[in-house]
């Protein structure tokens, strides 16, 4: 009480005037630097290891090794509308017509383009899951069962999930799915039980062509690493700022 | 192996256009999530009614204020249910409550929720039929309803009028703080779908506005049929004034709601953004008829003018109680049609923009047509247990 008694305001006229001539002076002094502010070291200089992964869209024949491959590897069902990767075909045509396929994702192989001499470009997308930093699909999820482990993988507890299927909802790209037979949301793991042991992700194992390479970021030495440090890279829909560790070399504008 | 819902994707690949990203075919919510607003919706808005009378006193639809405390609560007892039914392992729901995820929208909305429903609305029906509940405890004559008020009186028997006026005085400081409940309550149903940067037709600002305003309509909607239709099977008059009153409140909401759609989609077409052309290819197909007809004309349009024509020109008590039930009745269709058009609308193009899946709506099934029109009138049956149990009636017949 006898604070408050004290406090004349006339006093407290003069701490609130001081308030704000500390806040305005600390506003003209020390402006925001953008490049401080903005820069965000990448999880991997502290955490070790850190998983990381790259495709290489050039080098990628669209054999669809890995999409088998990951099915065997990881048990998801074998029909056509549940994939933890899938391989996507772009056709571009002279018109600026763009036609993307991907039958039983790239399992049943791919029919010839109609009308081949309109045809200007055409490539294949290996997708798989983006293992976010900043991933929405954790973001939303109500009970905290899919998470970004130490190590850089986002995952999925099938026993705590309980198939609210938000987080389907919030990515972006299409990697989740809902299993049949858990009755929860299912997506690619990077292998987590492989690559614990030093494995390589089934997906990486399979590809005859080298297009998926996959590796620890912590490590400076590793062939993952200088891919990141000296190829031309891009990601998939970054401007909603999830910052994906999947990086694509070679990725076309038309690219969704 | 879910064989059920393997056989329905199989049947839906034909029916894919474009391209999608393979794992799309299946539209994770269903009929069952377009529920869940909608219900939510209703107690939103029945609320707000009701404090419209007790926070800014307006005397004239005093009749209404129990009935849409009672609206509200059967609503929200229902509210859950579908997200509950939904769920792939609906055993573990109880975990949003116990181990809640803080940065999900769905997991905070467990406890909206609960705030609104223990805290606010079970607290002000509590409160504001203490003094009956008393008396009916004493004077009941059947047993175990006599015994059910003796339970909800709570042990507090004292109905002196300066008890009396203390509970009036709380029940005000409730509404108040029920009134932002109420708009937090739905404005977050509306976050849930507006904060999922994903999707561009669901992510906007606007959504969990538009939501509130939408919310307001439907819920004035419903009591006012609610109430048109008690009066009738009663055999009692309508209160006109009352009515007129609530006509007033629909026609703003409506017009309110109906605005804010068509700026945000003024602001979809300006901007023209990447999402824009399978947007466009979105309402001039698979929404044309739930959008443009049901949502819009039909739902926006007809009653902005129905419940217009009331006020501008004079009409005879008839007529304006046919014009009212068939506004009130076209609201809450168009109402339903948006819910639709945001939940399932937002499913069917794919995150490329590039292509459409399909739903095709189960009949039985835990996700289908029945046990959505289930759970859809399974709040009436509770409405009716409630208006038995606790019936608004006595104090509206005072006052008129």
């Amino acid at each position: 009480m006898t604070i408050m008694k004290n406090f004349s305001r006339k006093q407290f006229l003069k701490t609130a005037a001081g308030a704000a001539l500390v806040l305005v002076s600390k506003a003209f002094s020390t402006p925001v630097q953008a490049a401080e502010k903005f820069f965000r070291e990448p999880a991997w200089k502290r955490k070790k290891p850190y998983w990381g992964y790259a495709i290489d869209v050039n080098k990628c024949i669209g054999c669809a090794r890995c999409v088998d491959a990951c099915k065997t590897e990881n048990e998801v069902p074998r029909e056509p509308f549940y994939f933890r990767t899938w391989v996507e075909r772009y056709i571009l045509r002279r018109s600026g017509e763009v036609n993307v396929d991907s039958p039983n994702g790239g399992l049943d192989g791919y029919l010839p383009p109609a009308d081949p001499e309109t045809v200007t470009k055409s490539f294949f997308v290996p997708k798989i899951c983006n293992h976010c930093e900043n991933a929405p699909c954790v973001q939303v999820c109500p009970v905290g069962a899919t998470f970004l482990s130490e190590d850089g993988v986002v995952l999925v507890d099938k026993k705590y999930c309980i198939g609210c299927r938000y987080c389907i909802q919030a990515c972006p790209y299409g990697s989740r799915f809902f299993n049949p037979i858990t009755h929860t949301a299912d997506k690619c793991t990077l292998c987590y039980h492989r690559i614990k042991k030093g494995l390589k992700t089934a997906c990486v194992e399979v590809c005859p062509t080298g297009a998926r390479m996959f590796g620890d970021l912590s490590d400076p030495k590793s062939a993952i690493s200088k891919f990141f440090e000296t190829e031309n890279t891009q990601v998939l829909k970054p401007n909603l700022g999830t910052q994906p560790k999947i990086v694509y070399k070679g990725l076309d504008k038309e690219v969704r | 192996m879910d064989m059920a819902i393997i056989e329905m994707l199989r049947g839906a690949l034909g029916k894919v256009s474009g391209f999608i990203y393979p794992n799309e075919l299946e539209l994770q919510w269903s009929v069952l999530i377009v529920l869940y607003p909608y219900i939510t919706g209703l107690v939103a808005g029945a609320f707000v009614l009701a404090s419209l009378e007790r926070v800014f006193d307006v005397k004239a639809i005093k009749p209404i204020y129990r009935l849409s405390l009672l609206v509200a609560l059967a609503f929200l007892l229902v509210a859950p249910l579908p997200l509950n039914v939904h769920l792939g392992h609906p055993e573990r729901g109880i975990e949003i409550f116990m181990t809640p995820h803080t940065s999900s929208a769905m997991a905070m909305f467990g406890f909206v929720y609960l705030w609104y429903l223990m805290v606010v609305l079970l607290m002000e029906v509590w409160l504001d039929y203490r003094k009956e509940i008393v008396e009916w405890s004493l004077s009941e004559k059947f047993w175990p309803k006599r015994l059910f008020y003796k339970v909800l009186t709570l042990g507090v028997t004292n109905i002196s009028p300066r008890s009396l006026e203390i509970d009036d005085k709380l029940g005000r400081i409730l509404t108040v703080v029920g009134l932002p409940s109420a708009l937090l309550l739905h404005g977050y149903v509306g976050f849930i779908f507006g904060s999922i940067k994903a999707n561009p037709w669901w992510s906007t600002p606007l959504m969990p506005v538009i939501f509130i305003f939408s919310a307001m309509a439907s819920g004035i909607a419903g009591v006012m049929l609610v109430y048109m239709l008690a009066c009738w099977a009663r055999n009692v008059k309508i209160d006109m004034p009352c009515l007129d009153t609530i006509g007033k409140f629909l026609l703003t909401a409506i017009i309110v709601a109906f605005s804010l759609e068509m700026l945000e989609s003024l602001q979809t077409v300006y901007e023209a953004e990447e999402h824009f052309d399978i947007i466009s290819l979105l309402v001039e197909g698979k929404l044309f008829v739930s959008m443009i007809l049901i949502q819009i004309i039909m739902g926006s349009i007809t009653p902005i003018f129905l419940l217009g024509t009331v006020q501008l020109v004079e009409l005879p008590e008839k007529a304006r109680k046919i014009f009212y039930a068939l506004a009130g009745t076209l609201a809450l269709i168009g109402i339903l049609a948006m819910r639709w058009n945001v939940v399932i609308g937002g499913q069917f193009f794919s995150k490329s923009f590039l292509g459409f899946t399909t739903y095709k709506m189960e009949l039985a099934g835990r996700e289908g047509l029945l046990s959505a029109i289930g759970l859809g009138i399974l709040p009436l049956f509770i409405l009716a247990a409630l208006l038995y149990l606790l019936p608004p009636w006595e104090k509206t017949k005072e006052s008129i």
